[in-house]
């Protein structure tokens, strides 16, 4: 058997590898026995947890978060996923005991500093948005989308226009947007870019209808361009009946200078783990706020902080009958809202114009370099907003070097790969967003390494088709990984029971 | 690199073929620059049969390790048969896209005809410039 125990830097065996019977951490035994239980309501099987001591267990789990390839140790462009640097300071105080060691179901007259801070986060997000009212309470992106198409739903119910069930996405739309519409019932109906990168208005115009229930775009788009005809965009969706759905995945490139209330929103999602740099981690815990124009206010879901004669409440079916309802037991993730509430306390508005002004620039200053450096930009007569998109066509062609090879080659190189093949139709594309927390020296290091993998591809471009080197583990097999996925530990025939 | 582009078929810019067959009937998969394109398939989603398909309409899902992709019907029409043995190799889409890994079969409907589909040639031309 092999020594499970040995450190060879590279596999860690697993803590049920580790595992011997009867070993336990002595110091974090129930001081008392369990005995008191009646019979009828004890396991008959022990439960399968490993048995390791307490070092043991430090040991490995600290191995294991060194192997993380992480915000906290390295640059992240991950693009349209906004990953910023979450500061200490939220943390802390949404740490705070008083926060932590509050009950849902308390009375509201014991935890009004909590609801003080919740109140205050809807009006600062309406005031960002050019909302008029926030919902708080989706548990994520993806929810808070929900939230808006199915308020669009109700709103055109509570008309008696129940005809109206297609949502018009572009075709640069976050996968998202389609998914939504179809859990809502709706039907898709998906138009394209120009080359430029705005939205086909031509396109937009033929497809809206009487049948038209919304249009869900983002600005600036996924393609890392700000759409220059919104205005356009929104009098086309007016004049059709329809309403207009903004995707907050790209709101950090706006903040402080752009609302989309004001570009004639009518409804929109805000991802505080992006914008509100509350954590991304592990896919969850997110928060997906909802805001809406003054036509959808009573459709907001349930609860929402209110303010009355006696302080703080909890708005809930009673106060808002047309709501579509709950989302989630309670205020959603409570803690990510406390986050993002103590993010924007420190950094306040003018905090808010410097986010957008230092992530632009940062976009800008990174395209520019990487373009001087050799790399082809996807549009390379706009802007870039607070990403941008290179495309390795031309490498893939020439030298069989794709995108996925230079995803993988920059791990070597110490840089989280940014996005790769979305939005798709770019070809073997690179989504870059730098976000406004990285210094230059980063920037410059991301520039230094692109520009040496771009140069392995003529010298050794095996080298980069392999890659990576110098990680735990080399190019995974994506294929089997996504057919025979398999996260949970099966004890092995033959092992002790 | 070149991709694999048979002549006795036709194509859309949206890289579906479709073969004629002598009852009638018309099978569609998508392209070998298609499938090139996508990478490792992992999933195919294929639509039921009697169902009526407009031009155009999404009914199929090709997911590969970079991306889920819809696929779009060539012609107008109700689906006679789809291929079931994409649920358990969907790999066939990669290894043979012009045989095996057909997707669905389609019984064209009465306008189906004026539907302008692209000549090999057509094809080649779209996929030479990037698209």
């Amino acid at each position: 058997m092999k020594d499970v125990g040995e450190y060879d830097g590279a596999g860690e065996a697993t803590i049920f590898d580790r595992s011997r019977p009867g070993r336990t951490a002595t110091a974090q035994l129930a001081p008392e026995t369990l005995a008191s239980l009646p019979p009828e309501l004890r396991r008959r099987r022990r439960p399968e947890l490993p048995e390791v001591s307490e070092l043991q267990a430090v040991r490995h789990y600290t191995r294991l978060s060194q192997k993380n390839f992480s915000i906290d140790t390295q640059f992240y462009p991950l693009g349209s996923c906004t990953m910023k640097y979450n500061p200490r300071g939220s943390n802390h105080y949404a740490m705070l005991p008083e926060f932590l060691s509050r009950h849902p179901l308390a009375p509201v007259s014991m935890g009004q500093g909590l609801l003080a801070c919740l109140y205050e986060l809807q009006q600062m997000l309406c005031e960002v948005t050019g909302m008029e009212g926030v919902s708080l309470t989706p548990m994520a992106g993806a929810q808070g989308e929900f939230a808006g198409v199915a308020m669009i739903r109700a709103f055109h119910r509570a008309r008696g226009d129940a005809a109206r069930n297609e949502i018009i996405v572009p075709e640069a739309a976050h996968g998202t947007n389609p998914a939504t519409a179809t859990m809502c019932g709706m039907k898709v109906v998906e138009i394209p870019c120009n080359p430029d990168g705005d939205c086909d208005l031509e396109a937009l115009r033929r497809a809206v209808g009487v049948n038209t229930a919304g249009v869900m775009l983002t600005n600036p788009s996924t393609l890392g361009v700000f759409e220059r005809s919104i205005s356009e965009i929104a009098a086309i969706a007016r004049q059709a009946g329809a309403l207009l759905y903004y995707d907050g995945a790209n709101l950090n490139a706006i903040l402080g200078k752009v609302r989309p209330g004001d570009m004639g929103f009518d409804v929109m999602h805000m991802n505080l783990h992006k914008t509100f740099s509350t954590p991304h981690g592990g896919g969850g815990p997110g928060a997906g706020a909802v805001g809406v124009g003054r036509r959808l206010l009573p459709y907001l879901p349930v609860p929402i902080v209110g303010r009355d004669a006696t302080g703080y409440v909890w708005l809930d079916e009673r106060d808002l009958p047309e709501t579509i309802g709950r989302l989630s037991a309670f205020m959603g993730n409570v803690g990510v809202l406390l986050r993002a509430y103590i993010y924007m306390r420190m950094i306040g508005r003018d905090g808010m114009r410097r986010v957008a002004e230092y992530a632009v620039l940062n976009a800008n200053y990174l395209l520019a370099r990487l373009r001087r450096a050799g790399f082809e930009a996807a549009y390379p007569d706009r802007r870039a907003s607070h990403e941008f998109i290179l495309t390795l066509k031309r490498e893939a062609a020439e030298r069989g070097v794709t995108a996925m090879d230079f995803a993988k080659r920059l791990l070597d190189f110490g840089q989280h790969a940014p996005t790769v093949y979305f939005p798709q139709l770019v070809p073997e594309c690179l989504l870059i967003e730098p976000t406004e927390t990285e210094a230059k020296e980063t920037l410059d290091g991301f520039v230094a390494a692109m520009t040496a993998i771009l140069a392995e591809t003529v010298t050794d471009p095996e080298r980069v088709k392999t890659a990576p080197h110098r990680l735990p583990v080399r190019r995974l097999d994506d294929v089997r990984a996504a057919k025979h996925l398999d996260l949970v530990w099966k004890r092995p025939p033959g092992g002790d029971s | 690199m070149a991709s694999n582009i048979p002549t006795d078929l036709r194509y859309t810019r949206s890289h579906e073929w479709v073969r004629k067959n002598a009852d009638g009937t018309v099978t569609i998969g998508v392209t070998d620059h298609a499938q090139h394109a996508l990478g490792d398939v992992v999933f195919v989603e294929t639509p039921q049969a009697g169902r009526v398909l407009a031009a155009g309409e999404a009914c199929a899902v090709v997911e590969s390790v970079k991306a889920a992709s819809d696929v779009y019907a060539p012609v107008a029409g109700t689906v006679v048969a789809a291929n079931g043995v994409l649920a358990d190799a969907p790999e066939r889409v990669n290894s043979d896209p012009y045989g095996d890994g057909w997707l669905w079969c389609l019984a064209p409907g009465e306008d189906a005809a004026a539907t302008a589909l692209l000549a090999p040639a057509e094809y080649e031309t779209l996929v030479a410039g990037g698209g």
